[in-house]
């Protein structure tokens, strides 16, 4: 079976240029609004906390079965930036906006309630996973949720994003992209040409930087002239946002400034998202570049579940309730785990397709 | 300043083979690879290396492991994530009598650098007539066998090979790899360097349920711990023979020997160790005198090295062959998450290609 786009759908060019450009020289460009925290119902926020602990559980699981063996390669585990997927991708509309990103994907995937079944079975390589196997960890998509991966090449999805924005504003279909890269990535030299288009043409594109303050081995500071990674875009006039990532309702609430933004036809914004991962960078990280006291601080005083937990409690939800959800929870990734070790692996055959349309 | 540097490589005694070298040391392909930096660095101030993650880290593969510590940060720095700015910088350094050595982490993130490979470092010197050259190595780990999928496993050597201007060397042992690499660093054009990861820690046969042997238990793990060269665009007869040559390079050439073990079959294996330049007359000696020959390479088939190589044989052996030529590649497709060993050119597929050419 070859997944095949959905039907196109009949449409014509748009009247106005998409490539209309700047303001006048020297005119104000317009700012987002200052982001207030989002004032969350019990009901919303017992919502972001339930998927955040579904990608810490989801995680924490991953990296056991690659110790099994039964991952192999490449896994990048997103624990401690929860906050961060959860909280923007709450604010998107599903089926109008779309969301790219790197290597480090399940969380998002997750966030957008694709099945944790067929992302851990793609994981593990079997032919129920999400890419059947092909792609694995660093590669998955969801067309259904406008979620175009997944993207093993460190900033190359940055330019793709501008071409998802692009595609928004010419099918004038009032979605935005939401465009993930690392701390890292945001030295590649692509990300910049990106920025340029896509203020050149007032994409609707957020730029999301994932700042954990690490890229593998090297730390921020060791890597970048500017370490204050929202002015990055301040040469193209792309207005920035500092956010505590590790605050899911701060989050929650900058993404709504953001959006605001650029859905009011304003181009592109930046978002720094400061946040933090708990494990090495991949499974065979000796994460000798940080101290353990470094990692227990932020997991003591920075947590975004315990937080959200904490808060929980204080508007009135029992540690009953908790537990049961944790519990229910659990289940969930076991049956996911469950799946993606009994799956089959892809037939051999399966290996030629998907190269081109036809097969030759 | 570009005179003086034509003389570099012969300005020195040369030690070809480690004939007077005494003190030697065991060494996996990674301590080689070190060591072959090093001793570069103490004998030419001009000697620098860069990349991502190679200075405070010493290298995701442990390749520049203590070298920043010895030589200083200024020789041996970290880069942020930039391959196009950290090939272009090297050529710019390059040109200006440096002799940098820049790392790019894995074959399969060499492609924002190709640009500046392609029309900058392997044209400065036609296009300047020889009044400026980019005397660069850019090492790189490449090829499959680890479960990296298709952003960690690629074989990209055929890309460099096409580009006239460039050096394409891969070794095969810890030995060579030391003394092809210093021979290519004081070598005064661009060389790509491509290291087989597989093998960085010991022999991979393609048997790949049998545990690996360290490089230990193999003659080629004793390597000089001073400077002694491999010349580049010198072939090695790994195993005389009288019934077929086999040509490969890198991983293959152990995968090829062990199944020629197996099978009893008498064949040549000729280890290429540069492929360009290529040692041609020794591959065509040994084709006048077998009659027969097979290729085998990890890489995609079609514009494969092995085309070029099944080209040459016929060219210039076309009466003395009894059988067509032959070749074992990757299939035509991006490398796969799952089914590697479906995907690699193992033994299998190499034991099949032998019967059928002893066949005709
Ligand atoms: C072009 C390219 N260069 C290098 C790599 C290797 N690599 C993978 S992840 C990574 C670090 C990226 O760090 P960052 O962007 O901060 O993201 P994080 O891992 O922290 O989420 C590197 C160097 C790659 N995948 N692609
Ligand atoms: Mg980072």
């Amino acid at each position: 079976m070859v997944k095949t786009p959905a039907a196109k759908p009949e449409r014509k060019p748009p009247a106005k240029s998409v490539s209309a450009v700047l303001p006048e020289e020297g005119s104000n460009h317009p700012r987002p609004r200052d982001p207030q925290r989002h004032e969350a119902t019990q009901d919303e926020l017992l919502h972001f906390y339930k998927e955040m602990l579904l990608i810490r559980r989801f995680e924490e699981r991953a990296g056991q079965l690659y110790g099994l063996g039964l991952i192999g390669g490449f896994c990048h585990l997103y624990i401690g930036q929860e906050a961060v997927a959860v909280g923007l991708q709450s604010a998107l509309t599903p089926g109008r906006d779309s969301v790219i990103t790197g290597y480090r994907d399940h969380g998002h995937m997750l966030a957008y309630g694709i099945d944790p079944k067929v992302i851990m079975a793609e994981l593990t390589g079997r032919g129920a996973g999400i890419s059947r196997g092909k792609g694995g960890s660093m590669h998955m998509f969801s067309t259904e949720h406008k979620f175009y991966g997944g993207h093993g090449i460190v900033g190359a999805q940055v330019p793709l994003g501008a071409g998802l924005a692009f595609g928004h504003k010419y099918t004038e279909d009032g979605g935005v992209c939401m465009a993930y890269f690392g701390d890292g990535a945001a030295n590649q030299g692509q990300v910049y040409e990106s920025f340029n288009m896509a203020a050149l043409w007032k994409l609707p594109i957020i730029f999301v930087i994932e700042n954990n303050g690490y890229a593998m081995g090297t730390k921020v500071s060791r890597s970048s002239a500017e370490t204050e990674f929202y002015r990055r875009g301040d040469s193209f006039r792309i207005p920035g946002m500092q956010v505590n990532g590790m605050d899911v309702l701060e989050v929650r609430g900058a993404a709504e400034a953001a959006l605001e933004y650029v859905r009011g036809g304003n181009g592109p914004l930046l978002m720094e998202l400061k946040t933090y991962r708990y494990r090495g960078h991949s499974m065979s990280d000796p994460a000798k570049y940080r101290s353990r006291e470094e990692v227990q601080n932020m997991k003591d005083t920075s947590d975004p579940i315990e937080a959200a937990k904490a808060e929980l409690l204080k508007m009135g939800v029992t540690e009953e309730t908790l537990k049961s959800i944790d519990k229910d929870i659990r289940k969930t990734v076991s049956e996911a785990a469950d799946f993606a070790e009994t799956s089959p692996e892809p037939d051999p055959s399966d290996l030629y397709t998907d190269v081109l349309v036809e097969q030759y | 300043m570009a005179e003086v540097m034509q003389d570099y490589a012969t300005s020195e005694a040369t030690n070809e083979g480690a004939a007077d070298q005494t003190a030697t040391k065991t060494m996996n392909m990674i301590e080689a690879i070190n060591s072959a930096m090093d001793v570069m660095m103490d004998r030419d101030p001009d000697v620098v290396i860069m990349g991502e993650d190679v200075g405070y880290f010493g290298g995701v593969f442990r390749c520049t492991a203590g070298l920043q510590a010895k030589h200083g940060k200024t020789r041996v720095f970290d880069t942020p994530i930039s391959e196009c700015g950290i090939v272009g910088v090297a050529v710019g350094m390059g040109a200006y009598g440096l002799r940098p050595v820049p790392e790019i982490q894995f074959a399969d993130y060499i492609y924002p650098g190709i640009d500046q490979l392609i029309s900058e470092a392997a044209r400065l010197r036609y296009r300047s007539a020889g009044e400026f050259i980019a005397p660069i190595t850019v090492r790189s780990p490449f090829g499959g066998g680890i479960f990296g999928g298709q952003t960690h496993s690629q074989s990209p050597e055929s890309l460099f090979t096409h580009v006239s201007g460039l050096k394409t060397v891969i070794p095969s042992t810890p030995y060579d790899a030391k003394g092809l690499l210093i021979s290519a660093i004081e070598d005064n054009d661009p060389v790509i360097f491509f290291e087989p990861k597989r093998i960085y820690n010991g022999p991979f046969t393609g048997y790949y349920d049998r545990p690996v042997e360290p490089w230990s238990k193999h003659a080629a793990s004793k390597v000089p711990t001073g400077h002694y060269r491999i010349p580049l665009g010198k072939a090695n007869i790994v195993r005389a023979g009288e019934a077929l040559t086999i040509l490969a390079y890198g991983t293959m050439v152990h995968v090829a020997q062990a199944v020629v073990e197996a099978n009893g079959v008498d064949a040549e294996v000729i280890d290429l160790r540069t492929l360009l330049p290529l040692d041609i007359e020794t591959i065509e000696a040994s084709v006048k005198k077998t009659g027969r020959c097979l290729i085998v390479h990890e890489a995609t088939r079609t514009s494969g090295f092995g085309a070029e190589l099944s080209a040459l044989v016929q060219e210039r052996c076309f009466y003395h062959l009894e059988a067509p030529v032959e070749r074992v590649t990757g299939f035509d497709t991006p490398y796969p998450h799952s089914l590697e060993w479906a995907y690699f050119p193992g033994p299998i597929r190499i034991g099949r290609a032998i019967a059928k050419i002893m066949k005709d």
